[in-house]
């Protein structure tokens, strides 16, 4: 059974709405170019990529309130951009690498990493969320827009080696002002690298909007560099879907680089630690709360006649099993001995890290003795 | 000075009233800065101050810490005085081009005809429990560079009175505030004057000198506190300026006390212990009766904040460094195999 479609929407080069191919309604509508990107989707794939998006925000709030419980030092929560995360994630090869930020947690998952490992990082006890090499996916990015350049990089790696494989750039819509994100949509440019550049404009930089950013669209950036880009809904996990297979094609078959803005709205704070009231109205949150992207695909599934309570109710099951082993791998985490602090700073022994790392030993048994 | 004149306050407010103060004396000072308008900063340092002085001298900038510093300098040509904030240490590398080749140098390249009065805030330091890139302390980086003066603060009076100066100097000045301090609370006195050049003397102390600055003071007082249950007396040295070091100072000191420890969280290699220390081995090499010693985070990236307690000078680790100098039983006793015993 393959998709059904029934009206016709403005082009997404137009920039004027975002691109959409499901309706906040739950309606399917007619896309020129990206239709033809998920004519292969049948319903049942859908579902699973609603059951991935359940699973997604599931991790998301329950490491959101672990960290409100004290049980991780800090969380930036991914609510409402489960489409645009498991979309994108989702038209990607497992030889495609990944370079994002700390909010890109759909990836990871979706690519099985070590979830106990992972959450030491936002417990504070390690720096090495995953393996990159085991997952294709480079740590994530506190330092905003750093990763855009290593994902070119990337590209242009590959492409020296003809192993086509590409990559993706994760990044938000404050990002687009540094210097680096400019800098490498020139190298993309320039080199012709099979790099997509995704950029999650989810409506603030912490506190600033995204008209502190941009005056107009983030994805008419990408025309002064020569870059393609697309304008989806980010809430549209079809759109978002087509329209990331689409740059990821370009990318595979020598046509470059390309940009793609998925519009969406960080529902959440900018993190636990952040007071959203202090610069947007609750109203605002509200009207996003119809467009959320996990209820349109629902309201579209109902309508073609798929089961979706067993579906809610097996995507459930299996979000609360990994929530489970989410919380008692947070709470099980305790810092490894402080020694290993002097790990891995070189490749090989370093004379001073080594006579520090035996000063540190001392002063650690000197003072084990005088406790004793 | 009548007590009516002082007020308590925590650090970062006592920031913002020199930020307040500042922007109210001269029309000429403006700020920008990631989410410092709206929101206050992140620590909320400047709290209202977009409200009270208009969104067109308290400036949300757009996220690029080298755009933040290099208009910046663009501004001094059309005659203000920009305070720029980065929002974190670990943030403001992007920028550094800009600080090191251009903030730094242009007074130098223009013979004195242009001036430079941008003042550069930074919340550095740790023991805040955060990710990565958060807990930093850049300043040796900055002291390095000829052209850039260099000032931090340890107590809301420091706060205020080096800010007020730092705005107030024609040269660019890097204020690195400790952001652990932040909600410490203490008296300030709106009409104390400081100067961006010299270090005070908190505490005297006839035994060793321990010199530090920022949040690592608090340490030392505590230190010496410690020391003196045990009969030793520390003389406790606030640097306040890092670059320039107030060297005059710290030698006097040492020729009292014969003995120097210097304590920062930035790592030891190339730092400013390294520096302070060589000049008192060039100044006052007779007067020492010991080697002098660093206490400084190792020299490592900051590790996960699970390790900083480790990692960053504590009060052990200062006493450790305070018997060294004095030839008492210490940590290093137990590298030399068997006195651990
Ligand atoms: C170079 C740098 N500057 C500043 C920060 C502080 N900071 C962390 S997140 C953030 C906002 C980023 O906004 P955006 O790129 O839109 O991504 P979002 O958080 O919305 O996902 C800022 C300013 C940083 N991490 N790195």
């Amino acid at each position: 059974m393959s998709i059904t479609t029934s009206t016709t929407e403005q082009l997404a080069d137009e920039f004027d709405s975002p691109a959409r191919l499901l309706t906040a309604e739950g309606v399917r509508v007619r896309h020129e170019i990206l239709d033809e990107h998920v004519a292969d989707l049948d319903l049942q794939q859908l579902a699973d990529l609603y059951t991935d998006m359940v699973l997604v925000r599931r991790f998301d709030t329950e490491a959101f309130s672990l960290t409100r419980q004290g049980e991780l030092a800090l969380w930036p929560p991914l609510l409402g951009q489960e489409a645009a995360q498991v979309g994108s994630a989702r038209a990607l090869e497992d030889r495609d690498w990944s370079f994002g930020s700390y909010r890109e947690h759909a990836l990871p998952i979706l690519r099985g990493v070590d979830i106990d490992r992972w959450l030491k990082v936002w417990k504070t006890t390690s720096n090495t969320a995953w393996d990159p090499h085991e997952h294709n996916i480079g740590l994530n990015q506190i330092i905003i827009g750093a990763q855009t350049l290593h994902a070119v990089g990337y590209a242009m790696g590959a492409q020296f080696k003809q192993d086509d494989s590409c990559s993706i750039a994760y990044f938000g819509d404050g990002a687009t002002t540094e210097g680096d994100v400019s800098e490498a949509m020139v190298f993309a440019s320039t080199y012709n690298a099979p790099v997509v550049f995704f950029c999650q404009n989810n409506g603030y930089a912490i506190s600033e909007p995204t008209s502190v950013q941009a005056k107009h669209v983030l994805a008419r950036r990408a025309s002064g560099f020569d870059i393609p880009a697309y304008r989806v809904d980010g809430n549209d996990i079809l759109a978002v879907l087509a329209a990331t297979r689409l740059a990821m094609h370009r990318a595979r078959t020598g046509h470059g680089p390309s940009f793609i803005e998925a519009v969406t709205y960080r529902m959440g704070p900018h993190t636990t630690t952040d007071d959203p009231s202090r610069y947007r109205e609750n109203d605002e949150v509200e009207s996003w709360k119809e467009r959320d992207p996990l209820l349109r695909v629902e309201r579209f599934l109902e309508s073609e006649g798929f089961n979706v309570e067993q579906l809610r109710a097996d995507a459930k099951t299996n979000a609360d099993a990994l929530a489970k082993q989410l919380r008692a791998g947070a709470i099980a985490i305790q810092p490894d001995p402080a020694e290993q602090m002097f790990d891995n700073v070189y490749s090989s022994p370093h004379a001073r890290i080594e006579r520090q790392r035996a000063e540190y030993k001392a002063f650690a048994a000197s003072y084990e003795k005088a406790a004793s | 000075m009548s007590a009516a004149q002082t007020e308590t306050m925590a650090m970062g407010k006592a920031i913002n009233a020199a930020l307040a103060d500042s922007l109210e004396e001269d029309p000429s000072i403006i700020l920008s800065g990631e989410d410092i308008g709206q929101l206050g900063g992140v620590f909320r340092v400047t709290d209202g101050l977009q409200d009270r002085f208009g969104k067109d001298r308290v400036l949300d900038s757009p996220l690029a810490e080298s755009a933040i510093v290099g208009t910046a300098v663009g501004m001094t040509y059309a005659g203000l005085r920009p305070v720029v904030e980065i929002q974190f240490d670990g943030f403001i590398y992007p920028a550094f081009d800009q600080i090191v080749a251009q903030v730094a140098k242009l007074q130098y390249r223009t013979g004195g005809l242009h001036r430079m009065p941008i003042t550069i805030r930074v919340p550095f330091g740790g023991h805040i429990g955060s990710v990565e890139h958060h807990s930093e302390s850049p300043e040796a980086y900055f002291a390095h560079t000829a052209g850039l003066r260099v000032v931090t603060a340890s107590s809301s009076q420091e706060a205020y009175s080096t800010l007020r100066a730092a705005i107030k100097s024609d040269d660019p000045v890097l204020f690195f505030e400790p952001k652990a301090k932040y909600w410490s609370k203490g008296e300030v006195d709106r009409t104390v004057v400081r100067d961006l050049e010299t270090a005070a003397v908190l505490q005297s102390g006839r035994d060793v000198t321990l010199a530090t600055y920022g949040p690592t003071v608090e340490l030392a007082m505590g230190a010496a506190a410690a020391a003196a249950d045990e009969g030793i007396e520390i003389e406790v040295i606030d640097l306040r300026s890092i670059s320039p070091l107030d060297v005059d100072t710290v030698a006097a000191s040492v020729r009292r006390t014969g003995r120097l420890v210097v304590a920062h969280e930035s790592q030891a290699e190339c730092g400013i212990g390294s520096e302070l220390i060589t000049s008192i081995c060039e100044t006052a090499f007779t007067s020492l009766e010991a080697a002098p010693e660093r206490v400084t985070g190792y020299d490592i990236p900051y590790p996960p904040a699970a390790w900083e307690g480790e990692f960053l000078p504590g009060v052990d680790r200062l006493l450790d460094a305070v018997d060294r100098t004095l030839g008492r039983k210490n940590s290093r006793d137990f590298m030399r195999g068997g006195a651990a015993a």
